[in-house]
């Protein structure tokens, strides 16, 4: 019975907290609205998530196209089709691993810093003094970095993605040996505009809005204790990380399934 | 909305709270309190802590709705206003948080000139001169370039007050501005409240538990507890009341009305409950 009752507790905490995030996401986005005369917060905010996350984002694709050239090698190789190889590593890039793995580094990096200051924040009793000023936090301080977030995430994909091809290349091709002009014109020929790198540009914008908008959510509303904040901040993590594997579930079958 | 604008509230009244409700979870913070709160001078509420003061303040800055009851600032009913013109009364109120709430991001020129940017389009120039201005009234001029991180508590609680008045407000409330201070930060922050009060002619809201400092500048003294306001007068009609409540809390007696023990079972029974442990 207990049990019970214990579920049906969190099935109604779940929901309502739902409800309170979509709430937020309605008032940000009305507050980006307020923004377009004072870019300057939002430039300074995309330099905290996106130039600073920029290091990881590089290291991380370079090494996972890397890893893409050689495994794609060992497996094309046997089929004697490593002419494809400059194509596999593009896919699987541009559609899959740049927009998914850049986005939970962003989790990471720039989604935990973001709960972690806004936070924070609260509990110093920032926002509250904001309030208190007639400034509301929701346009100073949640909107800006929401829309930085936002524009930040496909730009690091993209990033990632670019990074990643030159890690197969330089895998595939220098080390290995693969012909330099069939790995990029296999790459070239095969690469669909709408089909790979629109559908990646998409899933990128999906899961830059989606973990931002955790990332500030969480803040937001997180207990101003420091037990609270720490909370947050891995619920940001885990709650972003899951969100955006599940959704790409979702988009990949919506964009490339046969149901 | 013909809501009576400030010019018809006149009568010497500036804050009036009627009956207020006002509850967290299922306890009564508020339960059926009323006070009021002249102009232009410096009214002190006591109580001792959890009693709800720092409640009070938050409901008259509208960051909380009442239950039940009025609030009427400036002749405006706060519970009546529209976001819009919340935020509007707002810009004409200060208020020192016991912490500063002082932005960590922004050095102690730039905190102070956050309101000043944040609602005018002064230029530069101005906006300097005002600065400069509030934070030579808090003596601070000369530590503008600082952090909030590299400031001492008292440092960080003047700069709080220097950019509460940067909008020149008509009401500054304070939020326990005696706590945690050194003597002399203490002293400084005492004078300031009954200086600034007088010179820039406004009024002050100080919420405090703090007995020979409120004395020492309020005009007007309330003391509340249980949701209620228990007692009210001047310091000099406070210290001489005969209710037990009032002279356990103006001597600070461990026991009284107010009991040393939270509430409890019984001592012995629990002592010899050892089966429960």
């Amino acid at each position: 019975m207990t049990a019970l009752r214990n579920l049906g507790q969190w099935a109604i905490g779940s929901a309502e907290r739902l409800g309170r995030a979509s709430i937020f996401l309605y008032e940000a986005t009305l507050g980006c609205a307020q923004l377009i005369n004072r870019f300057g917060l939002v430039v300074q905010q995309i330099f905290a998530v996106g130039v600073l996350t920029l290091l990881i984002i590089l290291v991380s694709g370079l090494f996972v196209g890397m890893v893409l050239g050689l495994q794609g090698y060992n497996t094309l190789v046997d089929f004697g089709a490593e002419s494809a190889l400059g194509l596999l590593v593009a896919k699987s890039l541009t559609r899959e691993l740049g927009p998914v793995v850049a986005a939970l580094l962003f989790a990471g990096r720039a989604g935990s810093a973001l709960t972690a200051e806004i936070g924070l924040m609260k509990a110093t009793e920032q926002l509250a003094g904001m309030e208190m000023m007639a400034v509301n936090p929701m346009q100073r301080v949640v909107a800006p970095r929401f829309i930085a977030g936002v524009i930040a995430m496909p730009l690091l994909a993209a990033l990632f993605t670019a990074v990643g091809v030159l890690g197969g290349h330089l895998v595939g091709v220098g080390l290995i040996g693969v012909d330099a002009g069939v790995f990029w014109s296999q790459m070239q020929s095969g690469m669909d505009f709408y089909d790979d790198v629109l559908n990646g540009v998409i899933k990128s914008v999906v899961f830059g809005v989606v973990v931002t908008w955790i990332a500030v959510f969480e803040g937001y509303d997180c207990v101003p204790t420091s037990e609270g904040v720490s909370r947050a901040t891995t619920r940001t993590v885990v709650h972003s990380s899951l969100a955006v594997l599940g959704l790409d579930f979702i988009l990949t079958s919506l964009m490339f399934g046969e149901i | 909305m013909s809501q009576p604008r400030s010019g018809d509230a006149s009568d010497g009244t500036l804050v009036e709270i009627r009956n207020a409700h006002f509850q967290r979870g299922k306890r009564a913070i508020l339960d059926g309190m009323s006070l009021t709160i002249p102009r232009g001078k410096v009214t002190a509420i006591l109580g001792a802590s959890g009693t709800g003061k720092t409640t009070i303040l938050n409901l008259i800055g509208g960051r909380l709705r009442l239950l039940e009851g009025d609030i009427v600032v400036d002749g405006l009913s706060v519970p009546q206003l529209r976001t819009r013109e919340l935020y509007e009364l707002r810009k004409r109120i200060g208020m020192l948080f016991q912490s500063g709430a002082l932005l960590t991001d922004l050095d102690v020129f730039e905190n102070v000139a956050f309101p000043i940017r944040e609602h005018t389009a002064l230029p530069e120039s101005i906006v300097r001169n005002m600065v400069l201005l509030k934070l030579e009234l808090v003596g601070l001029r000369g530590a503008r370039e600082l952090m909030p991180s590299q400031l001492s508590g008292g440092m960080a609680r003047r700069v709080a007050l220097a950019r509460a008045i940067a909008l020149d407000p008509m009401m500054v409330m304070y939020d326990e501005p005696f706590t945690g201070l050194d003597p002399i930060s203490m002293g400084v922050i005492v004078k300031l409240i009954r200086e600034l009060n007088d010179a820039l002619n406004m009024t002050s809201v100080v919420v405090t538990h703090d007995v020979a400092e409120a004395c020492h500048i309020a005009d007007n003294i309330y003391l509340i507890g249980d949701g209620k306001v228990i007692a009210a007068g001047t310091p000099e009609q406070m210290q001489q009341s005969d209710l037990e409540q009032v002279r356990q809390f103006m001597n600070g007696l461990p026991d009284g009305p107010v009991p040393y023990h939270y509430p409890a079972a019984d001592y012995v029974d629990e002592l010899i409950a050892r089966d429960h442990t």
